[in-house]
């Protein structure tokens, strides 16, 4: 929020050189990986059921929403920004593809192209806001919340799109699998890896860390920061459209209220996943290990028998923890830089 | 430099005065609509509904005074509705357990301070993004009310206090309720527009590293701001047990968003530094006024959650795009002088 | 400087809570006796009244559940030359439900009819309509009793708690382990549903080797249903049967079900609307579940509200009224008016029903 809080710059995905950094950056991706491992041991260890296929396969199922969303918003939140109406844009992608395919019983690649497009436009619309309107994200963003939740509520009414109203087929893609592994899943998979790419390995994707790490030095070395700041809008939108069509696929039935305060579930699948909330930093694949554990920690609370109750609190001790230990890491980089710089001198 | 001539400096600086139009146009917004909606809208202009209207806004009020102020340094605080749930959840823990009512209500005001001080230390003492560090307390006091009450609710409150909340003074329709909102909104205002405090505050929003320079503690300040946020939460938890006779782990879920629309709409910048009360005063009758006028109008809340969204743009997006256009009109002046 | 002033601003606020102390008031001081009766006295002969104004307030205005209860509600009323709204909050909390009760009172409102989110929060609000003359019937979901005039049950406690377990007997084979996936953990209804059962499995004989090992909740939202499933199957191998008490729950129970290697193994039953049913019923997921009809639910609150209103009925036990088609009710204890016994539906006769 003020220079004050600025974080000291951990570098990006593509590495910077510097062994120190990006031993911090991996460490963080391990952690994760280790406090998975952790934590699905543990799980099967109470209960060895939690390892079948039935029980991973309902796991998976449940990140790959989030997964999908927490790309998105890694994108968004490189940039120092953040979009709020994720949750929002999934209900109204959600309820417009479902009741349009209960009526036309179009095939599932078109709901997947409506959804996406439903979703874009949102995000089209928050970053035409943010760039051109130099309106903050997160008061854009919280804006477009609300509006879009109210589109849902006018489009829905008080009906629901059931099941029952679905085409078949629809509803086997969103609940089939192959070898075990649910198509949705791979779908978000797929996602995930190509938005990995992207950040890593073209141009537009390292301007947004450019832009996230120091946005007036970027815009000096000839980043176009207008035209980087709508793709990742639009990106973050049209995933969140994807995920709209994912979710009623999965589910089967739609209201008003499907995605309601997802938001922040996958701002902290992706806080968790070690990308910073100032910008610069952070890698797509630490989010989607991020949304992973999210995952896992539901449903391994109700095979420890430990009261559902308990899971928001632990959501949220986890959140403070990942950035207390992000400013650890941070700092001790930085002094780790200095050190070396003084050697070179 | 000194504080004082910081902040004549900022008074006299051009976003300032920019701002005092925004606030000047917001106040007029909330008369007229007032005004308009008393003449079209049926039973809107009556005394009762007066009274509903002012019950209903105490809750966005309490929170949106201590918000104001740590917006204005430049901070947000997202845990504020979480945090009035978990004090109203351990309200009803604690009643449940034979406490005194009169012992109850203080602890609630303290232990929404201490909640506040734990935002605080996050922030100020390790440094930590407050955007971040709100988002997880709003997750984690959330679920700690839920681990306080799980989904049961403790409703035996004494009628003597329940009533005494819903009640007005004597035979006027004057509700209990105002006086000590009233009284706060007035402290709250001479802190923020009359005391050092207050420039320290604004100073801290618009440039931390001068005000730090100039003397300002903006650390401890902002420390402090966070536990007065916690504790006007804590007594905002008071509140809504009291008025809805309710202790329930999600007591105020979601509230947290229309505080920030209504500071936001009420002039204060995002980006810390700029902004004053009476904006946001206004700018939560507004908002409540409006919401109450349309249930009375049978309109659906589907409208509403929409005008909200709006307006919030509309807050930040008007200011900009009028200085843009008076920005590219004085160029053109310019030009053919 | 800022630490002291900051004191002095949050030390009025801890005064102001300490003002209202009067000597300690604790939990149970206070024996209050909120009575239903208004002292008026019922004449059963007298006609309803045309022209009454009659709002439905359900729980939250996106479910279909009470999309169907209000049509039946608004025919009765259209039906009276009445004026019908259909109004409500878009999430299902008590403090929103108030807002609306006080815009209703204000209009002067002849019939609330309301489906509760609070048994308690609404109270004070509900006091004031009814001072100012509105009759206040409660359907679906109650309030404590003192706070409304009539309560329209869609069904006896006892008879659904009991056919709950009929069903799954008949569909288990009278034996193995069964769990529960109710609404929220202070839902009224469900709790009292799954308070008949286990008095039942202790004292019926016919239950003696059918054990009750889980109650979870999934608190009426979808998708926590369907995780809480999940759940139950995981922690419980053994599991025969999940009954759901609750539209939601059942409805993703068996959607979980059927896209799982537990479809037909493990029976699923309760209460679910049929269209949200259909499909499971069709795929063998579900054989049989039951519920009342939302729509003469509606029908029935609305005859009762307009009953009150017109001075046929005050609430108090013993006093009858026609309502329509629906036939002859009795007014039982605490103001209950019931609907009758749960419809159980099934492959041969779900196609009959449409809501």
């Amino acid at each position: 929020m003020t220079a004050l809080l600025k974080r000291p710059s951990r570098g990006t995905a593509a590495g910077t050189g510097s062994t120190a950094l990006d031993l911090a950056l991996r460490f963080r991706a391990l952690g994760l990986l280790i406090a998975l491992a952790v934590l699905v041991a543990a799980t099967a260890a109470v209960n060895p059921r939690f390892l079948g296929l039935q029980s991973v396969q309902d796991m998976l199922f449940a990140a790959a929403i989030t997964v999908l969303l927490a790309s998105g918003m890694t994108v968004v939140v490189l940039t120092r920004g953040i979009d709020l109406s994720v949750g929002s844009v999934l209900g109204l992608s959600a309820y417009l593809t479902a009741s349009l395919l209960s009526e036309t019983g179009a095939p599932v690649v078109l709901a997947l192209l409506a959804g996406l497009a439903i979703g874009a436009a949102c995000g089209a619309a928050n970053g035409a806001i943010i760039h051109f309107g130099k309106v903050p994200p997160l008061v854009a963003t919280l804006g477009t919340l609300y509006i879009v939740r109210g589109l849902v509520y006018f489009a829905a009414g008080g009906s629901r799109v059931n099941a029952s109203d679905l085409p078949r087929g629809f509803l086997d893609f969103g609940n089939g699998s192959v070898l075990g592994v649910p198509y949705l899943f791979l779908i978000s998979l797929a996602v995930l890896v190509a938005v990995a790419v992207f950040l890593a390995g073209t141009r537009a994707g390292r301007d947004l860390y450019a832009l996230g790490s120091n946005p007036e030095g970027a815009r000096l070395v000839g980043v176009r920061a207008g035209r980087r700041l709508m793709t990742a809008y639009v990106l973050c939108g049209a995933l969140a459209g994807l995920g709209g069509v994912l979710h009623a696929a999965r589910f089967g039935t739609v209201d008003a209220s499907a995605g309601h305060g997802l938001e922040l579930t996958v701002v902290a699948a992706v806080v968790v996943g070690g990308v910073a909330i100032f910008g610069g930093s952070g890698t797509v694949l630490g989010a989607g290990l991020g949304a992973l554990l999210l995952a896992v920690i539901n449903n391994a609370l109700p095979v420890l028998r430990i009261d559902q109750f308990w899971q928001q609190a632990i959501v949220g001790a986890l959140i403070l923890a990942a950035i207390a230990l992000d400013r650890l890491v941070g700092l001790r980089a930085a002094r780790a830089l200095r050190r070396k710089g003084s050697h070179v001198d | 430099m000194s504080t004082e001539t910081l902040t004549a400096r900022l008074r006299d600086s051009a976003a300032v005065r920019h701002l005092a139009t925004w606030d000047a146009a917001i106040i007029a917004a909330t008369i007229a609509f007032l005004v308009v909606a008393a003449q079209t809208v049926e039973h809107f202009g009556t005394a009762r509904n007066a009274g509903y209207i002012i019950l209903d806004l105490a809750p966005i009020l309490l929170l949106a005074l201590a918000m104001t102020l740590i917006v204005t340094t430049g901070e947000i605080d997202l845990s504020v509705a979480s945090t009035v749930g978990l004090t109203s959840a351990a309200m009803g823990v604690m009643w449940n357990s034979g406490i005194p009512l009169e012992t109850i209500m203080p602890l609630a005001v303290v232990l929404g301070a201490l909640l506040g001080a734990v935002n605080g230390l996050f922030i100020t003492g390790f440094g930590l993004p407050s955007l971040a560090v709100t988002i997880g307390t709003l997750a984690l006091y959330r679920g700690l009310s839920y681990v306080l009450l799980g989904d049961t609710a403790v409703a035996d409150w004494p009628r003597a206090f329940t009533g005494w909340v819903l009640g007005t003074i004597g035979e006027t329709q004057v509700p209990n309720v105002l006086i000590p909102l009233a009284a706060l909104a007035a402290v709250v205002a001479v802190v923020l527009h009359a005391t050092t405090v207050g420039r320290a505050v604004y100073a801290a929003g618009a440039n931390p590293i001068a005000a730090a320079y100039a003397g300002v503690p903006v650390r401890r300040l902002k420390f402090w701001l966070y536990v007065a946020s916690g504790a006007m939460a804590g007594l905002c938890g008071v509140f809504w047990t009291l008025r809805y006779s309710s202790a329930r782990a999600d007591n105020a879920f979601g509230l947290e968003l229309t505080v920030v629309a209504v500071v936001l709409l009420g002039g204060v910048s995002i980006f810390g530094g700029k902004g004053a009360l009476p904006g946001v005063l206004a700018a939560v009758v507004l908002l409540t006024a409006l919401q109450n006028a349309l249930r009375l109008a049978h309109v659906s809340t589907e409208a509403l959650t929409v005008v909200t969204g709006s307006l919030l743009i509309a807050a930040v997006l008007a200011p900009n795009t009028a200085s843009a256009i008076r920005g590219a009109l004085r160029h053109r002046q310019r030009r053919t002088v | 400087m800022s630490r002291k002033r900051i004191l002095r601003l949050t030390t009025p606020l801890l005064a102001a809570a300490l003002l209202a102390a009067c000597g300690g008031t604790t939990q149970g001081d206070e024996d209050e006796g909120g009575g239903a009766g208004t002292g008026a006295t019922a004449d059963p002969d007298a006609d309803f009244q045309t022209g009454l104004s009659v709002a439905m307030l359900p729980k939250s205005v996106n479910n279909p559940y009470f999309e169907s209860s209000s049509a039946g509600a608004e025919s009765v009323v259209t039906g009276l030359e009445g004026t019908f709204e259909y109004t409500g909050p878009s999430d299902a909390s008590a403090s929103s439900q108030v807002s609306y009760i006080d815009t209703l009172s204000q209009q002067a409102t002849d019939v609330i009819l309301l489906s509760a989110n609070d048994p308690n929060a609404l109270c004070s609000s509900l006091e004031q309509a009814r001072g100012a003359g509105t009759v206040v019937v409660t359907f679906d979901s109650d309030v404590d009793p003192g706070c409304r005039d009539l309560f329209v049950s869609q069904v006896d406690g006892a008879e659904v708690g009991r056919a709950l377990l009929e069903m799954t007997a008949e569909q288990i084979g009278g034996s193995g382990q069964i769990a529960v996936l109710s609404a929220t953990a202070n839902a009224t209804n469900q709790n009292a549903w799954i308070a008949v059962m286990e008095e039942e499995l202790e004292s019926n004989p016919d239950y003696a080797d059918i054990e009750l090992v889980d109650v979870v909740y999934g608190d009426d939202e979808d998708e926590k249903s369907f995780s809480e499933t999940q759940g139950l199957l995981q922690a419980h191998p053994d599991l025969s049967a999940i009954v759901s008490p609750t539209t939601v729950g059942i409805a993703a129970a068996a959607r979980y079900l059927s896209g799982s290697q537990y479809q037909g193994e493990v029976a699923l039953t309760g209460l679910g609307t049929p269209n949200q049913m259909r499909e499971y019923i069709e795929d063998g997921t579900v054989t049989e579940f039951a519920l009342w009809d939302p729509t003469a639910l509606g029908e029935l609150a609305a005859w009762t509200g307009a009953a009150a209103a017109s001075g046929i009925i005050t609430g108090a036990e013993g006093e009858t009224f026609t309502a329509g088609e629906l036939g002859e009710y009795t007014v039982g204890a605490d103001g209950v008016v019931t609907l009758g016994p749960p419809t159980r539906f099934n492959a041969d006769n779900i196609d009959d029903y449409d809501f």
